[in-house]
């Protein structure tokens, strides 16, 4: 009898242990730190199915036998996993009442990049005046894509509207297990953005998350999903100009880009997350995963980039070139400061005949940092005709910072051309004097100076976001020199 | 009086350049300032523009009454300073327009005025333009990259057009030019003469003068000024060449 009533004792004190953790579900954040019930707890406030739950528990698992790779011109504190709280419910901003409120260095920086009044209240918080009718902007705008059939939301969202689109394409260009950081992101994985558009159709506009309706506080494992399927073209733009603060300081995304024969997207980023201070404190680690598939045959994948945030900046937004004819392009402008360090490029894999391929990285160092470039050129064995130009280049500000390069080439087939350029220079005190004595000050000397360098990559970019762009090149680089 | 150099003394890593140099230029003026190398007169030109890297010991430098001593380049050059470089630098990337309008655009700033609109500014180039005889292919490149000699020279010419110097500093601006460049810079510089600026020629040639004709020559030799005179004087120095000069400041 004793034992049957321990037993029953026993059911019911494990079954709550088992169950009590989920029943949690109307908290607002999950318990910091990592384990198998972190993954779920994280599914369960989803409401995802069943098959995506097991995606996330099996890329747990495999995470938890892999270990961070250390192979970067980077150097990392370590990281503890532990210390980390994976789920915060979207939560509304605390609304102040006025600009007053803000900090006035956050609102210099807005002037600066030239960000209307109205824009910079919506970025800080503040309540928007209601004659501006943001959600009826929105509204417009999606009615305009679902007419297309295009279908734009947050990752979450297609989850459950899409449910088919997310179980045929998710993991296809990022496999799970592929990296140490995005199989983390493949249990974890907060929000992001998907996009389908169907045969034949193009966008008509950028798609930013700006429009994204509902978009939360993503935190810091992005998932983003593009899939263009057959003769379709999307141009995205991702992140903002204006300075990105988070209490997260690991950013690990996953963006998985994949087009079908005759298709094109064109991914656009810039990133200005918190740098880290002066003297190289705080600062966020942006360890990012991005590749996109060009399946189809004459299919078009273009990344471009510019990247002045982050304390560690980590990625290699890559194209594999699959279906013949297929075309891959990488335009990168990235810029560390202060004590920012950057290990970034491209990976470039011709599987298809006639493939062709594009890098142009700009690096710019200042201060104390360190800026490296990474790239890897493959011709498989079957990509007979096909051809890649490279070309990666340094601009070093002052005497204490560094510009480094690894370019990896492998060539397996004879009839393929692989080209490879780099500079290294640096702005000389005589064009900074010629530009000082024609009127022009240090700073927008300096300024001047770096986007015409940058110029090649910033023209690939939308064109608000290249003006903005011109102008936060300007500015992280304030002070840099003298 | 537009510009009042008085008892300038310059050093560069301990070795005195400039020993004292006594210089007025009024409006409306042309000055030639001539010598042989290492005299300083690129020297004194990069001082009044306000560079970098020179010990200046002793001495002041006032412009419309004012110091400039204390004055950035940059103020310097909105005050109203131009310098025509003698080895002017290449910008890769920026073209000569988008660096045109910034320049003239902080030089109105400071003045308080409006930069001028897109159209404003098309207009103005194409009017200077043709003062330096430049084609308009020329001013979609970059800062004098890939420029041959002349063509530097004339892009100089044709900035100080451009931003209306009331000094205009020229640095042995007929260096590397074949006749007919020395006659189409020379020209530009004739027409932007005004009563109200005023022009520093520093040369080695009186072919120069044949063309810019100076109101006075001063001869700078071991850091001073040794002599001033009018136009015959830069004859009188290619006739007679700079050991003339030596003995008269020796014996």
């Amino acid at each position: 009898m004793a034992k049957d009533e321990q037993k029953i004792l026993d059911d019911i004190t494990s079954s709550d242990y088992k169950y009590g953790f989920i029943t949690d579900i109307e908290t607002e954040y999950a318990p910091i730190g990592l384990n198998e019930d972190t993954v779920r707890f994280i599914s369960a406030k989803k409401k995802e199915p069943e098959w995506l739950l097991e995606f996330r528990l099996k890329a747990f698992k495999r995470w938890q036998g892999m270990e961070q790779p250390d192979w970067a011109h980077l150097k990392i504190p370590p990281i503890d996993f532990q210390d980390i709280i994976y789920y915060a419910a979207p939560k509304k901003k605390k609304e102040l009442e006025s600009l007053d409120q803000v900090d006035p260095e956050l609102l210099d920086t807005f002037n600066k990049l030239g960000i209307s009044l109205e824009e910079q209240k919506k970025l800080s918080g503040v309540a928007v005046d209601a004659v501006i009718d943001s959600v009826s902007v929105k509204t417009t705008f999606s009615d305009t894509l679902a007419k297309l059939g295009i279908v734009f939301m947050s990752f979450s969202e297609a989850v459950l509207q899409h449910p088919d689109l997310i179980k045929k394409y998710l993991g296809k260009a990022v496999p799970s297990g592929d990296n140490f950081f995005s199989t983390l992101n493949d249990a974890v994985f907060s929000d992001g953005s998907f996009c389908y558009i169907p045969k034949g159709v193009r966008c008509p506009v950028e798609l930013s998350t700006y429009f994204r309706i509902n978009a939360a506080n993503t935190g810091q494992f992005e998932r983003t999903l593009i899939i263009a399927d057959e003769g379709a073209y999307v141009s995205y733009l991702e992140g903002c100009t204006a300075p990105q603060r988070d209490e997260n300081q690991l950013h690990a995304a996953v963006v998985e880009i994949l087009t079908m024969k005759d298709a094109e997207v064109k991914y656009s980023t810039v990133q200005n997350w918190y740098p880290g201070n002066k003297e190289g404190k705080g600062g966020i680690f942006n360890f990012v995963t991005k590749r996109g598939i060009c399946k189809g045959d004459h299919s078009k994948i273009s990344w471009t980039q510019v990247e002045t945030g982050s304390a560690i900046t980590w990625k290699y937004p890559s194209c594999v070139l699959a279906g013949d004819n297929s075309i891959g392009e990488f335009y990168s402008v990235a810029v560390t400061n202060n004590y920012q360090q950057a290990d970034t490029g491209s990976k470039m894999i011709h599987l298809g005949k006639n493939t062709k391929s594009t890098i142009i990285s700009k690096g710019i160092s200042a201060g104390k940092s360190h800026n490296s470039y990474r790239g890897l050129v493959k011709m498989t064995k079957n990509a007979t005709n096909s051809r890649n130009f490279s070309q990666c280049d340094s601009l070093l500000l002052g005497d204490r910072c560094g510009a480094h390069t690894f370019p990896y080439i492998e060539g397996q087939n004879s009839s393929s051309v692989i080209e490879h350029e780099a500079t290294t220079s640096k702005i000389s005190e005589d064009q900074l004097f010629y530009c000082q004595q024609r009127g022009i000050s240090q700073d927008s000397a300096v300024g001047l100076i770096v986007n015409g360098y940058a110029k090649e990559v910033l023209k690939q970019l939308p064109m608000e976001f290249a003006v903005e762009a011109q102008k936060l090149l300007s500015i992280s680089l304030e002070g840099s020199v003298g | 009086m537009l510009l009042n150099i008085k008892d300038l003394h310059v050093s560069i890593n301990g070795k005195e350049i400039l020993k004292g140099v006594n210089l007025e230029i009024n409006k409306g003026e042309v000055h030639a300032i001539m010598g042989p190398n290492g005299t300083g007169k690129s020297t004194l030109a990069a001082i009044v523009a306000g560079k970098d890297g020179y010990d200046i010991s002793q001495g002041e430098i006032t412009f419309n009454g004012k110091s400039i001593m204390d004055m950035a380049p940059e103020v310097r050059a909105q005050e109203g300073i131009f310098l025509g470089f003698q080895y002017p630098v290449e910008i890769p990337g920026v073209s000569i327009t988008n660096f045109m309008r910034t320049s003239l655009n902080e030089i109105r700033k400071y003045h308080g005025q409006e930069p001028l609109s897109a159209g404003e500014f098309l207009k103005k180039m194409s009017e200077k333009q043709k003062l330096v005889e430049i084609t308009s292919k020329l001013k979609n490149r970059s800062v004098n990259e890939g420029f041959s000699g002349g063509e530097k020279k004339k892009n100089e010419i044709f900035q100080m057009a451009m931003l209306e110097p009331q000094l205009a500093i020229l640095d042995e601006t007929d260096s590397g030019l074949d006749i007919d460049a020395l006659r189409i810079v020379a020209n530009g510089v004739n027409k932007l003469k005004t009563n109200d600026n005023a022009t520093i020629v520093i040369t080695h040639y009186q072919r120069l003068l044949d063309y810019i004709v100076p109101d006075y020559v001063h001869i700078l030799f071991d850091g001073k000024i040794v002599m001033t005179g009018g136009k015959e004087l830069a004859l009188e120095l290619e006739e007679k060449g700079y050991e003339w000069i030596k003995e008269k400041v020796n014996g």
